[in-house]
């Protein structure tokens, strides 16, 4: 029992740190009908900007960690929301009254150019920090196993709970929201009512690299590092988890990424942690062959 | 746009007679990982190389001529090592020393044996490079086998009774290594808990973690990297478990502690005889300390790949790589690791391996085996 709470506050973390990339996912689909394959890459962008804030801040002289942390939340979200408005701006805009694929190519080429610049301005060596959030919590002992919650766990999943309530707020209740959902829905309509389109798609693009810092942050604090490839791997499973918990639906998103993180972990925990991939990615299949629009995915109705 | 064209010609002109120009001097190669994960390691590859180059030409350079160096980065990826190591072929540079990764020096060394390349490893520790028969390869450095001995014989000895785990990375090196140690062990009559394996660049450990903690690891033993192996220990930590963290050679650096800190101290790690602390090495050594690079971990054997290939092309008197082996297969060279002899496969003669500690300032020291 012990070890199953411990295997569950593992995935539960890790599960959340996907759900914050795969929401940048979703959105974008919602909105514009296209995959962000370069939102991966935003995430890593986060982390290293909020790296780089970190060292700044050491050099400056500061050691009152929860300010350090403000800061590097602030500044990786807003820098990293430029990123995302520019990339929108470049890569995107220019295609989208384009054939469906070309988009998405240019998603596909603009991950090479972050990561590729990151690689290139960054090094190509992983950049370590050391701990700024330490200790924890012995939530239960039985004398031969302990169940730990450290600090960090805390962190990551308290900021994604109040990210994600701050954002089913704006997207259902705000003036700003109404039109995200109108261009959704269509958006010549929207234009023709008076929405700014373009406005609205750039909005989103921003608060989708937002998140993706915010997450950037959450892992460079959990695992202490950051380095060029890691938007990679964690983009394509955010992106599954995307797709797993219906593309498009936001709750779906961060239901997929905890489905994802847990499947992983209790893989590993009870099976053989070499299969653990494999695992993930065959529940997906049976998932999509019985719900073919993901967990919470609403089918598309095709406009006539 | 003709002026654009005229540009392009000049350029490739004035390339085609640099080319000529190097044509009197000899081109030699260090490959290695020289970015990606592991590119802590090719930057130790590169600085040995670049010091024997510098050293060998103030001292008249090989066969009268100057050495080149050139650079080949196989990212710790068998495709690019296999495709650097064709490009290098392709350029007929007689001698490589590398790689790092045995998962890379494996499949380049075929490309090296069909373009007549004369290739010596400084790093790659897995068996099989040097027992698939190939005429072109040696290697300065021990081998997983022996290594994995080294290892088990200090578990057997310090972990009687206790409860062992076993990782790798799935990779070459880290599978073969893990494999070896555990051979070594179940021979010994040890039997480890836990036989697992992780993919190598993966950052969460936490689940294997909480399966340590469940069966009461005492010592988990990691055949792969220093990333994983930093993030493993620090998750470790983070979840209340004081198991030791033992691993391979390629613990050797430095970046290993700048991920965990002083979360460090106590981890071991097997390799060869500290080669700074060789009296034959000290001369260098100094040079290297006054550039301000320690010459840690491959470095010096780097150097020593390079010496052994400069002493036998000076002997044979010629570049030819089919010639050069068989000079140096022959005869014994004086290097900054000692005296190296090689025996048919192309391994040395000479190769012990000894354990090493972390502690909590970020340095590591061999385990005096008297106490």
């Amino acid at each position: 029992m012990d070890y199953f709470a411990q295997q569950l506050i593992n995935g539960v973390v890790l599960g959340s740190i996907y759900g914050l990339i795969a929401i940048g996912y979703t959105m974008v689909y919602g909105i514009v009908g296209m995959i962000n394959f370069a939102h991966g890459d935003i995430f890593m962008i986060g982390g290293f900007i909020a790296m780089i804030t970190f060292l700044i801040l050491i050099s400056l002289g500061l050691s009152a960690v929860p300010l350090i942390l403000l800061v590097m939340l602030l500044v990786s979200m807003a820098v990293t929301a430029v990123y995302g408005w520019v990339v929108e701006r470049l890569a995107y805009r220019p295609l989208r009254q384009s054939f469906r694929l070309a988009p998405l190519l240019s998603a596909i080429g603009m991950s090479f150019v972050l990561f590729n610049f990151s690689q290139v301005s960054q090094g190509a060596q992983a950049k370590p920090i050391p701990p700024l959030i330490t200790g924890g919590y012995t939530l239960h002992d039985s004398g031969n196993f302990a169940v730990q919650l450290s600090n960090v766990q805390i962190v990551v999943v308290v900021t994604t709970i109040v990210l994600l309530a701050i954002f089913s707020f704006i997207v259902s209740r705000t003036r700003f929201g109404r039109d995200m959902r109108a261009c959704e829905q269509d958006q010549t309509m929207a234009a023709l009512l008076g929405v700014n389109v373009d406005r609205t798609i750039s909005m989103t693009f921003v608060i989708g690299a937002a998140l993706a810092a915010v997450a950037g942050m959450m892992y460079l604090l959990y695992y202490g590092l950051v380095d060029f490839f890691m938007g990679f791997v964690a983009g394509i499973k955010a992106f599954t988890a995307a797709v797993l918990g219906g593309i498009g639906s936001l709750p779906g998103a961060m239901l997929g990424g905890l489905a994802i993180g847990l499947i992983e972990t209790f893989w590993s925990a009870y099976f053989s942690i070499e299969y653990k991939d494999v695992a993930a990615f065959s529940i997906l299949i049976v998932v999509l062959i019985f719900r073919p629009t993901g967990l919470l995915g609403r089918p598309e109705v095709e406009k006539v | 746009m003709k002026s654009l064209k005229l540009i392009g010609l000049t350029l490739f002109a004035s390339l085609a007679l640099s080319a000529t120009t190097f044509a009197q001097d000899i081109t030699v190669a260090v490959a290695g990982p020289m970015t990606g994960s592991e590119s802590a390691f090719g930057r130790q590859l590169q600085n040995g190389a670049e010091q024997f180059v510098a050293d060998a030409n103030d001292a008249g350079g090989v066969l009268n001529k100057k050495l080149k160096l050139f650079i080949g980065d196989d990212a710790c990826e068998p495709k690019q090592a296999r495709s650097i190591a064709e490009r290098i072929a392709s350029r007929g540079i007689p001698f490589v020393a590398g790689h790092f990764c045995s998962s890379s020096s494996i499949p380049a060394s075929e490309a090296y044996a069909d373009g007549n390349v004369l290739q010596i490893t400084p790093a790659s520790t897995n068996p099989l490079f040097t027992e698939r028969k190939l005429w072109n390869v040696l290697r300065v450095c021990g081998r997983d086998d022996q290594q994995g001995v080294a290892a088990a014989e200090y578990i057997v000895e310090n972990f009687k009774g206790k409860n062992i785990a076993i990782l790798n990375d799935k990779t070459t090196y880290g599978k073969g290594l893990a494999d070896e140690t555990k051979k070594a062990l179940n021979k010994a009559g040890f039997q480890e808990k836990m036989f697992e394996s992780y993919n190598k660049g993966d950052k969460d450990f936490n689940s294997i973690v909480s399966r340590l903690k469940r069966d009461s690891i005492d010592l988990v033993f990691v055949g792969g990297y220093y990333q994983e192996a930093g993030l493993i220990l620090r998750q470790m930590r983070d979840q209340g478990l004081k198991t030791i963290l033992m691993a391979g050679d390629a613990m050797n650096d430095k970046k290993f502690a700048s991920i965990t800190g002083p979360l460090a101290e106590g981890t071991l790690f097997t390799f060869g005889p500290d080669p700074r602390k060789k009296p034959t090495a000290k001369a260098i050594v100094e040079k290297f300390k006054a550039k301000g690079v320690d010459p840690e971990g491959y470095t010096l054997y780097t150097y020593a790949a390079m010496q052994v290939w400069a002493q036998g092309a000076a002997k044979a008197g010629t570049t030819d790589p089919m010639k050069v082996m068989k000079v140096i297969k022959a005869g014994a060279w004086d290097t900054i690791l000692g005296k190296l002899e090689f025996d048919a496969k192309g391994d040395i003669k000479q190769m012990g391996y000894v354990i090493y500690k972390w502690d909590d300032k970020g340095n590591y020291a061999e385990i005096d085996p008297a106490i």
